[in-house]
């Protein structure tokens, strides 16, 4: 273990910011996220980035929409109630189109709720917090190595989508420190936004090709020569606002079909021992690790039991679930919240399978013994 | 059999309770070459509020990182101790500032408690008090026996400040001491050899708590 470094999840995810290209952080610090800003405010100057820290959530999201516009890779970082004003921002960078990474590190609420605690409880404001009709890519890591890799592949995904991610992580993962051996970074993808293939004079920020759903958008070395011109209200090609029916529900359509129609690249899950188990539970982020101590347990016990971990959260993997449904006659969800996930879990079953949960919104994470204490409930 | 140790050091915010977590499951990755997490809790007070961090030692992988059957538990707090005593093992290892937690006969026929005024004797002994933690990571360490001492010092020299590291060196050496001290006091009373023991220490190593000389 020679080159095994010590860090936390937050660390993990703001080195790996770094390692992905990110050179603009924006942010508002607050518990249990504030190590994320706290690294890169030292990291970002050394690798000639810049680090800001605005006078609020609003006004940091938009700055760091604005880098991304420029041509930056970004990024923000906050948890629940931070989440909750960056929302309008948020929604902003989906209607631009603009690559940006938004981590929540999430705790317990509604409202400033438990600062400290973990939780789970920003499933659904990940989905449906902004208004308006619009797709997100939501990542949830799992484990520390996870917090690394799967930030880089939110930037990837970012950058490949022109299309705002959000990283899911919580105060378990946030302040656990272990030793972490990276993965080289000569091993790692990286991903940079496709650059324009015409002339300034002939470039439209979202004209897109017959093949490709994601327009080019210019980087930091192209952006100065390009000229463009972005806006909240729904665009056309050339950047400026419409009101045409027929433009505006086909670009519409474009933004959501741009993530929907990548699902193959954008869907990343975990089977774990369900190839001849009996049930099956789901759960995710840091809670899944509670799972997997509770099904090592119960497999100890004689009962068949395995996990399904959506590690990409957002889109919602459908298919995988439906599947499930075919397979499984009990389903357990389990969530630090009272029922988020649930709710699709039990959309895409469809009624095929009887649905099961072990929810917690305490500010305690869920302990493996009370999914232990369900399992052998549904196994009986 | 795998080898797995499960620790909780509690008390309040602001005493360096999450350090001396961090130290001891430094060590154990770094010089040890074992698996180990640490995860802290603590309260939106930024002093004062209940405060623990757990460290699970193991040399296989460790999935779920908080303590659920512990081997060992600091208490510098009786509030915290009352709070987090709940996931402590038959036998476990206890370890209280006897100046400011009280622990009742029955938990002293469960666990394997020892008490000692840490934090006084890291601000009339050791001449600082913010070194309590480390007199008790000390003294974990003695008791435990979950990491090697000598390995826990290469751990302070890169975690303490340079102008802090000698004090907080007194301070562990200290720590040492005390608990060997509270050890031998103990198979003593087992033996039923000694009455009259003076406050925990016996009389016999009593000199060590206000001698600054180095041990040994």
């Amino acid at each position: 273990m020679a080159d095994v470094q010590i860090m936390n999840g937050n660390q993990l995810i703001a080195e790996a910011a770094l390692l992905a290209g990110c050179r603009f952080y924006a942010g508002y610090p607050i518990t249990p996220s504030s190590e994320i800003p706290e690294l890169l405010a030292r990291r970002m100057p050394e690798v000639g980035g810049i680090f800001m820290q605005l006078e609020d959530e609003i006004a940091s999201i938009v700055a760091a929409a604005a880098a991304s516009y420029a041509g930056y890779k970004s990024m923000t970082a906050s948890s629940g109630p931070g989440i909750s004003l960056k929302q309008e921002g948020l929604g902003m960078a989906c209607m631009m189109e603009l690559p940006l990474v938004i981590v929540d590190v999430m705790r317990g609420g509604p409202s400033t709720g438990l600062p400290t605690r973990a939780s789970q409880s920003d499933y659904m404001q990940a989905r449906w917090g902004t208004h308006g009709d619009h797709m997100i890519i939501a990542v949830a890591p799992g484990t520390l190595l996870e917090c690394y890799t799967e930030t880089i592949r939110a930037f990837n995904m970012a950058e490949r989508y022109r299309t705002p991610v959000l990283i899911l992580s919580d105060a378990t993962l946030a302040h656990l420190s272990s030793g972490v051996t990276l993965p080289p970074p000569d091993t790692l993808e990286i991903v940079d936004r496709r650059q324009p293939a015409v002339e300034p004079e002939n470039y439209r920020p979202y004209e897109i090709s017959a093949t490709n759903p994601v327009p080019p958008l210019p980087n930091r070395e192209n952006f100065p020569r390009y000229r463009f011109h972005m806006t909240g209200l729904n665009k056309d090609a050339t950047g400026f606002p419409t009101e045409n029916a027929t433009t505006v529900l086909a670009d519409e359509n474009r933004m959501i079909n741009k993530i929907m129609d990548a699902s193959a690249d954008i869907e990343s899950f975990e089977h774990y021992q369900l190839e001849d188990a009996q049930v099956a539970v789901i759960a995710y982020g840091s809670n899944a690790n509670a799972a997997r101590v509770a099904i090592k347990e119960a497999r100890a016990q004689g009962l068949k039991v395995g996990m399904f971990r959506p590690i990409t959260v957002w889109p919602f993997p459908f298919q995988q679930v439906m599947e499930l449904g075919r397979k499984f006659k009990h389903i357990i969800v389990s969530e630090m919240n009272l029922g988020q996930m649930i709710h699709e879990v039990q959309r895409a079953l469809q009624g095929r399978s009887e649905l099961h949960s072990v929810l917690q919104a305490a500010g305690t994470p869920i302990r493996p013994q009370q999914i232990l204490q369900k399992i052998r409930e549904v196994s009986a | 059999m795998a080898f797995r140790c499960e620790l909780r050091f509690a008390g309040v915010g602001g005493q360096g309770n999450i350090l001396a977590g961090a130290i001891i499951a430094e060590t154990a990755i770094i010089y040890e070459h074992r698996f180990a997490t640490q995860v802290p809790t603590y309260t939106s007070q930024v002093r004062g509020g209940p405060t623990k961090a757990d460290v699970i030692i193991s040399d296989q992988s460790i999935e779920f990182p908080e303590a659920t059957h512990l081997d060992f538990m600091l208490a510098l707090d009786q509030r915290t101790y009352d709070m987090y005593k709940g996931d402590l093992k038959n036998h476990a290892v206890v370890l209280v500032d006897d100046n400011l937690v009280r622990v009742s006969a029955q938990e002293r026929e469960t666990w394997d408690i020892y008490g000692f005024p840490m934090i006084r004797t890291a601000k009339y002994d050791v001449g600082n008090v913010l070194t309590a933690n480390i007199l008790a990571v000390g003294m974990t360490v003695e008791l435990t026996k979950v990491v090697d001492k000598e390995h826990v010092r290469k751990i302070l020299h890169t975690r303490i400040r340079p102008a802090l590291l000698e004090v907080n060196m007194k301070a562990f050496d200290l720590g040492l001491r005390a608990a060997r001290s509270l050890q031998l006091q103990k198979v003593q009373q087992h033996a039923g050899t000694t009455t009259l023991l003076g406050h925990l220490v016996p009389a016999q190593d009593s000199s060590f708590v206000r001698d600054s000389a180095p041990p040994r």
